[in-house]
């Protein structure tokens, strides 16, 4: 009794906003728990013509990618050097971690035999994106929980675990990055197949590519999104600094995305492109809104350099994203009379998954050390062979002559 | 999957639209040899006089009807849809466990004890066949099975049997020779145009009209197989994995080289103690 006094005593200390979140992950398991109870046709508005709906085009297609910031921080920081941003590394694997781990939830409620899923394990079938992609985020999800094992192994106290951790941090970045390129791409993959189905703004053979380039700047954007809001609502240190630095490589990602796209529209798609005015307009509202406009914007250093403004380009980048995944998996297959729209328990479902997520990760930055982690204060480049942490001060002192001697690399 | 197989001697239908006179016996026979449950219709709910509506999880085949003038006469015709087990059908390309598979007896089969439920083959497929169990807590999918039980057994398919005019069965190559030859020797009675000998690349089952395709209802699709689609990307997966992999590997042991040339160049500057071994 007195662990569920002590659970009830800290939820009624939580702010209102956070009880808000418990009460829609609450609503939301309910409405999945409905779901299993009386099946998928009563409880959504899926049916033979619109057999995915909210939970794939969201839940998964969409959440895959705004979960990219893990992988590409992870490389940014790890591989390229660019060290001073590892401050926002670990919120970013938090987050990409609950988002995996939301993806499966959802994935696992969408299927119509949850209780088969580990099928893909036994039957491979290599041809099959889908097979590709689930393959890829269960190997992508452990990836995560290691790296995520780190700050909960430092608020315990578990030392062995923490420098065998340290031991396999740099392949963990590595096949992050690499299983993510492939996943990332293959949800566009998916889309292939749709041939005569997706319309024609978005069906080319390089959607896989512009998947994977889109998921890097949303992921990106994410962390900006999630830093200024952690600082703040959460009191978490101000990292506008180092956002400055994600502003620099954003346009970037942007501008290779804004080829790739003009590439594929213009010399490898076929038309018609405009019998649809309604998904032209989606169309031109993703790319003028969701993209050139913030890619122009984070070309001027007073948007780069100002913290309302970085939110606001990093937003409209999000918005792009979302806009585009929900126009190939869902808006532009809607080529016919019929119209989907998702039903009052999917919705539930996806705002709760959502509200999950917040929820989540206000919780970990409460209880774990993910925003103190400051690197200046350990050298997380040289694993320690067994006996220097402990010695505190004598580790932090060679530490510092070792980031003195890094130089903290100029950002490009 | 399987695009440099040969077909030629896999079971195909050929169906003769012209000779169907819309007795529906197909459908009667396809929900008694598969046990399928009726559906409560009404008429003229769907789009013509065809009836149900649409193909679902309890009808597998189902007669399309179409009203047109000949010579000042009404006149019917008729467009059978059902499962059209292609060569390389996209459902077995797509299905992350393989619950699909085209036999080397022509039909396109579906293994029930396989299926997640992920309905990607529904996704998939450019006939728009494979259909839900929506009404159950744990649906499967469910499609025409080619009559794969009676195929095996050397029997023919129950709408094939059942059909008094229109439908032949028999291997591909050979029913196309029968489609070609019923064109040649009417010309007048049959469009120029196999259907289903390329589409998708290539199906088991093959029809023959009087009316143009798409006013009867057939859907247009590619010629290419479709598999062939992601096939192109998917076969770019283990080599974009090495090369990511290999390349992010090669780029941070040359920046951790630098930064530990670097770090030691400080040290030696500083004379101090060089205390650690450093690492990649």
């Amino acid at each position: 009794m007195t662990a569920a006094k002590f659970v009830i005593s800290e939820i009624k200390s939580y702010h209102r906003f956070v009880q808000a979140l418990i009460a829609l992950v609450v609503v939301g398991v309910i409405a999945s728990m409905a779901r299993f109870a009386l099946g998928l046709g009563v409880t959504t508005n899926l049916n033979d013509t619109f057999p995915w709906g909210l939970w794939i085009s969201f839940d998964v297609v969409t959440a895959v990618p705004l979960a990219a910031g893990a992988f590409t921080l992870g490389a940014i920081v790890h591989v390229f050097h660019i060290k001073k941003l590892e401050p926002l590394v670990r919120p970013a694997i938090v987050t990409g971690f609950l988002g995996y781990s939301l993806v499966t939830i959802g994935l696992v409620l969408d299927l119509g035999q949850p209780h088969k899923g580990w099928h893909v394990l036994r039957y491979w079938n290599v041809h099959s994106p889908m097979f590709e992609v689930s393959m890829c985020v269960m190997a992508y999800t452990t990836v995560l929980f290691l790296e995520f094992l780190s700050p909960v192994a430092e608020r315990f106290g578990w030392h062995i675990p923490l420098r065998l951790l340290r031991w396999i941090e740099m392949p963990l970045v590595i096949a992050a990055a690499a299983i993510s390129t492939l996943h990332q791409s293959s949800l566009g993959t998916f889309f292939l197949i749709a041939v005569d189905k997706l319309h024609n703004l978005w069906y080319n053979p390089l959607l896989p590519l512009l998947f994977w380039i889109s998921a890097i700047a949303a992921g990106l954007s994410i962390i900006i999104l999630e830093a200024t809001a952690s600082h703040k609502w959460m009191g978490q240190p101000n990292e506008s600094e180092l956002l400055e630095t994600l502003c620099k490589i954003l346009p970037w990602v942007l501008g290779v995305y804004i080829s790739v796209k003009a590439f594929s529209l213009f010399a490898l798609a076929e038309g018609p492109f405009f019998d649809h005015p309604k998904l032209l307009a989606s169309f031109l509202v993703e790319v003028g809104i969701g993209v050139l406009l913030p890619f122009l914007m984070l070309l001027s250093p007073k948007v780069r350099t100002t913290g309302r403004l970085q939110v606001i380009a990093a937003g409209l980048v999000v918005f792009g994203l979302v806009l585009n995944r929900f126009n190939v998996s869902m808006f532009g297959m809607m080529l016919g009379d019929e119209i989907y729209l998702p039903s009052i328990i999917e919705s539930l479902v996806t705002v709760g998954i959502i509200a999950a997520h917040i929820l989540f990760f206000v919780l970990v930055a409460k209880y774990f050390p993910i925003f103190e982690h400051h690197p200046e204060t350990v050298d997380y480049s040289i694993p320690d062979h067994f006996h220097k942490i402990d010695g505190a001060s004598h580790t932090k002192a060679e530490a510092k002559t070792a980031a003195g001697g890094k130089a903290i690399p100029e950002s490009h | 999957m399987s695009s440099a197989k040969d077909f030629s001697k896999t079971n195909a239908f050929l169906i003769d639209m012209t000779r169907c006179t819309g007795c529906r016996g197909c459908q009667v026979a396809c929900k008694q040899w598969n046990e399928l449950e009726a559906e409560k219709t009404e008429f003229f709910t769907g789009e013509g006089y065809q009836n149900p509506p649409a193909m679902s999880e309890y009808t597998f085949t189902r007669i399309k009807f179409r009203d047109y003038e000949k010579n000042g006469q009404n006149e019917f015709a008729f467009y059978k849809e059902m499962c059209m087990h292609c060569n390389d059908p996209a459902c077995a390309s797509v299905c992350p466990v393989g619950a699909f598979e085209k036999t080397t007896e022509g039909p396109v089969i579906y293994k029930a004890d396989r299926c997640i439920g992920c309905r990607f083959c529904m996704i998939a497929c450019p006939f728009g066949v494979p259909k839900y169990e929506w009404s159950k807590a744990l649906p499967l999918v469910k499609k025409c099975t080619g009559c794969y039980s009676r195929i095996k057994e050397g029997f023919q398919p129950a709408c094939a049997t059942t059909c008094a005019t229109a439908i032949t069965y028999g291997p591909r190559n050979k029913m196309i020779t029968e489609a070609e030859r019923r064109i040649a020797a009417r010309p007048d009675r049959y469009l120029s145009k196999i259907y289903g000998k390329d589409e998708a690349g290539g199906t088991g089952v093959l029809y023959l009209t009087a009316l143009p395709f798409n006013e009867l209802g057939f859907k247009p699709v590619t010629m290419r197989a479709l598999p062939s689609f992601t096939w192109q990307a998917l076969r770019l997966v283990p080599g974009i994995f090495l090369t990511v992999g290999g390349g992010l590997s090669a780029i941070s042991w040359i920046n951790h080289r630098k930064d530990r040339l670097r770090a030691e160049k400080a040290q030696q500057a500083e004379a101090t103690e060089p205390g650690k071994e450093e690492q990649q």
